[in-house]
């Protein structure tokens, strides 16, 4: 076999693993940050006093707050971490352009989020979902992404092994396409260059239905490349590795790679059906979105079936169980994805809470579990440690996040088709049969529902950083090992 | 075919890679701008007004759109319930546009007209006091900020450089058409020369201009530019 299809790291180079503790110690902060905040305005929904009647605690300040905490702040230094970890262990030399250049990165970032986080609360904001940040930001986040690019790409550039191993290919691309897609769709043009007094606000180049294009055409690939091919990155690193296995087929790596970054950037439009985008850019969107479907499952099934005679490790690793159950989530997600980018299905999902539970499932139990299991992974390895404080701990997050993903997915879909059906649905007479202050009303118990549900999960994520604490202190938890039951034919 | 290039050759591997990722966007994207169908051609579209200017930059700072959204699509059921399905055209001086993607509130395309400026103020400052099942926020504090707008102009001329036709008038009278739309004292006559149907006059009922007139005055126009007596569907749309 290909050495490059092993996720075998190599002795001897002596590599930054300053910058990966950092970017851990980050994200573990930001994801607590993030996963509050959405738990808070998921119960705002549900009981709206809790917007508090202060103009920078209503729904419509916090939500950018939340979505950027977990997708930039949590996810991004999550991708910075690992991977800065993996080019260095696959390439066999550490990070290029030194430790200034890296920690210049993390600071840079850090105080990119902080900046975007503060305009929201004030009210500074693009209002382009998940790319709020206004003009600013966006050029300091230009810049620091630039030097990213220079540190991987010239890590990889001055390796010592042959082939650049399949988490940074997809690693790669990710940095790459998110670089393009945040220079095109925050082209902006701020008003200080006219004398205007305010100093934050801009007014987006583009307008009306070219915005909508060129904001969904970014808003799906900051989901597909961000959240999906960075993570993707992660998966093919620390799935083998904690199982111990080789990438199931290195072939398959190879399709799902260049189907996956040509496919996945034509899905856009498929947030604009029946809208005034014109007929030709919506089915080509939705064609895309279904074919989808192939890169997608090729890549679950190259993850699951890397556990290949090692599936009894699920009941006694429950690191693995977390990286596995991502993947499942992740095939889960990218079914549903594609059946409601359908024009016929999406005429009752679309502005419903059904995308709200679709993109949890994917964030949740993908992202976020993929993310969880690599991070139980490096930290003992990270401070030196010879195992995590406690696996009982690790079991406990696993049931309690996952019950979470479960109360939050459903109540949304029960919510999401209700609300669907009763917008479209008409009485004997033939007139509408619900007003739309009635499909409100109809929603709260499963806004409640679904902000329990946020908060297992966050709780989880404090029973992880209460691990972390531990592990980094170096305690060991006395407790029993997972043994893996004998089977009748070993006895 | 050899992949193994893609492999060992770390820039030859970004560069398709950028490739690969560039097709769909410009395919998708860049014919938006050259086809003329993408935007109807109707009566009645104009730039915003300064003062339905601010309150469009109240709407975006608040985040409304993340609960309604401002587009009707062709269905029975929502053209009952919100009027005409939307045209390209309707958004096309919208940096950025604000059609959504969730209506955890009503779709607002057309909200334009339909309820009262008492109403709007009332709904704003509390909107369970007239609707009790609402789960909106509440915007009290709207009514407390005084708003002046004096660098109107400056951002007139930003949207004029992304391809808005303002003129130089109406970029030299912005800051002052503001005040008359809001107030009603002045060349109301003026302001309605270079913004056709702009709504005039005291919108929250209270002396002074705050933000809340300014994001009344913007909720109060939209959906209502466009002349559907003379619009004439084409395509699909047409049967």
């Amino acid at each position: 076999m290909n050495q490059a299809t092993t996720a075998n790291g190599a002795s001897g180079a002596a590599y930054n693993e300053d910058i990966v503790r950092k970017f851990i110690l980050a994200a573990t902060f930001w994801g607590v940050i993030g996963f509050f905040a959405g738990t808070f305005i998921a119960f705002q929904l549900a009981f709206p006093a809790l917007n508090l009647g202060l103009e920078w605690t209503t729904f419509g300040r916090l939500r950018p707050v939340h979505t950027s905490a977990v997708v930039f702040a949590f996810g991004g230094s999550v991708l910075f971490a690992t991977s800065f970890y993996v080019v260095q262990r696959t390439c066999h030399v550490t990070l290029f352009g030194g430790k200034w250049l890296a920690n210049c990165i993390f600071w840079g970032y850090q105080a990119f989020i902080v900046m975007a986080a503060a305009g929201y609360v004030l009210g500074i904001t693009q209002s382009k979902e998940y790319a709020e940040p206004e003009w600013y930001a966006d050029l300091w986040l230009a810049v620091i992404w630039v030097a990213y690019l220079v540190v991987f790409m010239g890590t990889l550039m001055t390796r010592r092994v042959s082939h650049i191993y399949v988490a940074n290919w997809f690693f790669l691309a990710f940095i790459i396409t998110v670089a393009m897609l945040h220079i095109v769709n925050n082209l902006t043009i701020p008003v200080i260059l006219f004398g205007g007094e305010s100093f934050s606000k801009s007014y987006i180049w583009a307008s009306g239905v070219q915005d909508a294009m060129t904001q969904w055409w970014y808003g799906h690939n900051a989901v597909g490349f961000f959240l999906t091919a960075g993570f993707l990155g992660l998966m093919y690193y620390f799935v083998p590795k904690q199982a111990e296995r080789p990438v199931y087929s290195y072939r398959l790596s190879i399709i799902h790679f260049w189907a996956l970054v040509f496919l996945y950037i034509w899905a856009g439009p498929h947030h604009l059906h029946y809208t005034s985008l014109p007929d030709w850019t919506q089915t080509l969107g939705m064609t895309f979105s279904i074919m989808l479907w192939m890169p997608s499952w090729g890549g679950m099934i190259n993850g699951l079936m890397t556990l290949s005679g090692a599936w009894d490790k699920l009941r006694t690793d429950p690191v693995l169980r977390f990286l596995i159950a991502s993947i499942a989530f992740y095939g889960m997600s990218t079914f549903e994805g594609p059946a409601m980018a359908i024009k016929a299905v999406n005429g009752l999902s679309h502005y419903t809470d059904w995308t709200i539970g679709h993109v949890h499932s994917g964030a949740l139990g993908w992202v976020a579990f993929v993310s969880f299991g690599s991070m139980y992974y490096l930290v003992p390895r990270l401070w030196g440690r010879a195992r995590l404080y406690s696996l009982r701990l690790v079991t406990y997050h696993f049931w309690i996040a996952t019950i979470g993903i479960v109360l939050y997915i459903t109540s949304m879909w029960i919510s999401g088709i209700m609300q669907g059906l009763m917008w479209r649905a008409y009485d004997d007479l033939g007139f509408l049969q619900y007003s739309f202050i009635e499909s409100v009303e109809a929603m709260h118990p499963y806004y409640v529902i679904r902000a329990c549900g946020g908060a297992l999960f966050a709780t989880g994520s404090l029973i992880m950083v209460w691990n972390f604490i531990k592990t980094i202190k170096g305690d060991i938890r006395e407790e029993d090992g997972y043994v893996a039951p004998q089977s009748a034919a070993a006895e | 075919m050899k992949h193994e290039i893609f492999e060992t050759k770390t820039v030859i591997l970004a560069i398709a890679t950028l490739i690969t990722v560039s097709i769909g966007g410009l395919v998708q994207i860049v014919p938006l701008y050259t086809m003329d169908q993408t935007i109807e051609k109707v009566d009645g579209m104009r730039p915003y007004s300064p003062l339905e200017l601010a309150g469009r930059n109240i709407y975006v700072r608040e985040g409304c759109y993340l609960c309604h959204s401002q587009q009707i699509r062709p269905f029975r059921d929502e053209v009952e319930r919100y009027g005409h399905y939307s045209l390209a055209a309707e958004s096309m001086y919208d940096h950025p546009f604000q059609w959504g993607s969730k209506r955890t509130g009503p779709d607002l395309a057309r909200v334009g007209g339909k309820y009262s400026n008492a109403w709007h103020t009332a709904h704003l400052i509390d909107p369970r006091a007239v609707v009790p099942e609402s789960v909106m926020p509440m915007y009290e504090f709207l009514s407390e900020k005084e708003l002046t707008f004096t660098d109107a102009g400056s951002h007139l001329k930003a949207l004029r450089m992304a391809g808005d036709p303002y003129t130089d008038e109406q970029i030299d009278e912005a800051a002052t058409d503001f005040m008359v739309q809001a107030t009603g004292e002045g060349d109301v006559d003026a302001v309605l020369t270079r913004y056709p149907k702009a709504q005039i006059g005291d919108f929250d009922g209270s002396s002074k201009v705050t933000e809340l007139d300014a994001l009344v005055a913007y909720l109060q126009m939209l959906g209502t530019l466009v002349d559907f007596t003379t619009f004439k569907p084409e395509g699909e749309m047409a049967r």
